[in-house]
């Protein structure tokens, strides 16, 4: 169990129409605030209110989809309220660590060269860098599977490309500000791709169709394509 | 799969999917809710031919769908009118009718609204992922393999057992939804209007947006007055969950309506559509104008309350 117990400040609500609750837990991208986000997941699909049609976690906060004309708005309020200012009653599930085989640069990697330039270091350099860290998945979103994990190395940090690119290809792992990611399926995307993953990142017809949840951990690891 | 070969796709039209209500429950995966865009209309198709509301229909956009019968059964369309017909002349919309082996249902192309909704009794029966039959486009599962529906492509329903309790249903024309530009949806503001200037608060709520030709199943673009947030800010916000009827306005100030292939996003939302309202984007055409209401959250519960009682009384009249 990870041993991190956050009872604290009330949530912030701000409603996103007749039947979506915004939960606001903190302002920041930060581990603590995102284990809230987490928790209190956690509690209301353990309390599973009537009414409650989906949960949508972000980096702080948590989007409750609701039927309004099962439970009010001001309820679900509340409820929510109530159960945000109690201890946890569990802790959240033990987080994975995932290792990524990353091929980084060359047709692979096709923004990682400009990286390098941008941030006046070497390639291997920057491979270094984004290799050394350890990060936390803050959410899934954007495509089935797409893990936005942070926080990148301040050293690493670089725009988003000035023009997305309309077709990103499946695997392909990129940077974006403090932010670093990897796309599920071919998609558009406007990060900065400096390498290339084979590994499945989501798989719908399985009972858990993606391979990393909020929470995770992930370590990237430089290897070579090997050459035939 | 189970059930019957009904239908063979002879032309899937612009776009052809199979969808049901939606996938719930999997926006932790960052799976979007998908589903038919026009809600009531699949709701209703579904209650024609005395399916389960959420059983698996045709989804079919702008024109060029043909479809060609493969046994006799009952079929129901609904949604924006595509000017259906059969060998034999024009197909009636809102009701539950026979079709016989070897027709071919052929959607010319859009008199009214963009999207309309084949429902067959007894339901399309494709397997579902994640629990649900829609389909998912951008990531290739759900509905039909996964994919929209090519030439050749045969779909199966299950056989239902007393058919003629269908006969004569049909939706009165009083209740039948009027698809027209200018649209007036409802919205209540939020979740971050208090980050838009004034002005541009008052600019959403007051002008007339045209619809983009770019937009399709994951958003309707707008084009119109830009609507500046608060000055200061930057142009995104940190990623967050979103829904269908959401109302995004990126760094160049043109709203965008999030329809249903989303499920965060970093763009701030000036207001939402209502729920009682949301069906009404799925007719949303390229070219229409789109204006906003602002209404009360109170004014926006009591109008889904109407709604969901209208399809009620369909549900008693057909038990």
């Amino acid at each position: 169990m990870d041993p991190v117990e956050t009872v604290g400040e009330a949530p912030r609500f701000r409603s996103m129409g007749d039947r979506g609750l915004l939960v606001e837990l903190g302002e920041i991208i930060a581990p603590e605030v995102n284990r809230r986000v987490q928790q209190l997941m956690q509690q209301l699909e353990r309390v599973r209110l009537a009414g409650v049609r989906e949960l949508a976690p972000g980096y702080r906060s948590l989007l409750v989809v609701f039927d309004p004309l099962r439970i009010a708005a001001d309820e679900l309020k509340a409820r929510i309220t109530d159960i945000c200012a109690r201890p946890a009653a569990a802790g959240l599930p033990r987080a994975k660590l995932l290792t990524v085989p990353v091929f980084y640069g060359g047709d692979y990697g096709p923004d990682l060269q400009w990286v390098a330039d941008h941030l006046r270091i070497s390639a291997d350099e920057v491979i270094r860098r984004h290799t050394g860290t350890i990060y936390r998945v803050y959410m899934i979103g954007f495509t089935p599977g797409y893990p936005y994990m942070g926080e990148l190395p301040q050293s690493l940090a670089v725009p988003r490309r000035s023009t997305p690119r309309t077709r990103v290809p499946k695997g392909s792992v990129g940077i974006a500000q403090r932010q670093t990611g990897i796309y599920p399926v071919e998609s558009p995307g406007g990060w900065q791709i400096i390498g290339w993953t084979p590994i499945e990142l989501f798989e719908p017809r399985r009972s858990l169709p993606s391979l990393l949840e909020m929470g995770d951990r992930v370590k990237f690891e430089a290897v070579r394509p090997v050459e035939i | 799969m189970a059930g019957v070969n009904t239908f063979e796709v002879v032309s899937p039209g612009i776009l052809s999917t199979v969808q049901d209500l939606g996938r719930f429950g999997c926006a932790r995966y960052g799976v979007a809710v998908s589903g038919a865009l026009d809600g009531f209309a699949a709701r209703a198709a579904n209650l024609l031919v005395g399916n389960d509301e959420n059983a698996a229909v045709v989804e079919t956009t702008l024109m060029g769908l043909r479809i060609k019968v493969l046994r006799d059964t009952h079929v129901a369309v609904t949604g924006g009118d595509l000017q259906p017909r059969t060998g034999s002349g024009p197909l009636p919309m809102w009701r539950s009718l026979r079709v016989r082996e070897g027709e071919t249902l052929v959607f010319a192309g859009a008199a009214s609204g963009l999207r309309s909704y084949l429902a067959v009794a007894g339901g399309i029966q494709v397997a579902a992922v994640m629990g649900s039959r829609s389909t998912n486009l951008a990531s290739g599962f759900g509905g039909f393999e996964g994919r929209a529906l090519r030439k050749g492509d045969v779909l199966a329903a299950e056989p239902v057992q007393d058919p003629f309790r269908l006969a004569d249903r049909a939706i009165a024309p009083e209740a039948v939804p009027v698809y027209a530009s200018p649209w007036r949806l409802r919205i209540v503001w939020g979740p971050q209007d208090d980050q838009f200037a004034e002005e541009g608060r008052r600019l959403f709520s007051t002008a007339a947006f045209s619809v983009s030709p770019d937009s399709d199943r994951t958003g309707i673009r707008l084009k119109g007055p830009v609507i500046a947030r608060r000055p200061g800010l930057a142009d995104s916000i940190i990623s967050e969950g979103v829904l269908p009827g959401a109302i995004q306005v990126p760094g160049d100030g043109q709203p965008i309506i999030i329809l249903g292939e989303t499920a965060s996003g970093g763009y701030r939302k000036i207001a939402t559509v209502i729920t009682a309202d949301l069906a009404l984007l799925g007719q949303i055409t390229p070219g229409d104008e789109v204006f906003f209401q602002a209404v009360s959250m109170q004014a926006a519960v009591r109008a889904l309350r109407e709604m969901e009682s209208q399809l009620e009384q369909f549900r008693r009249c057909w038990k």
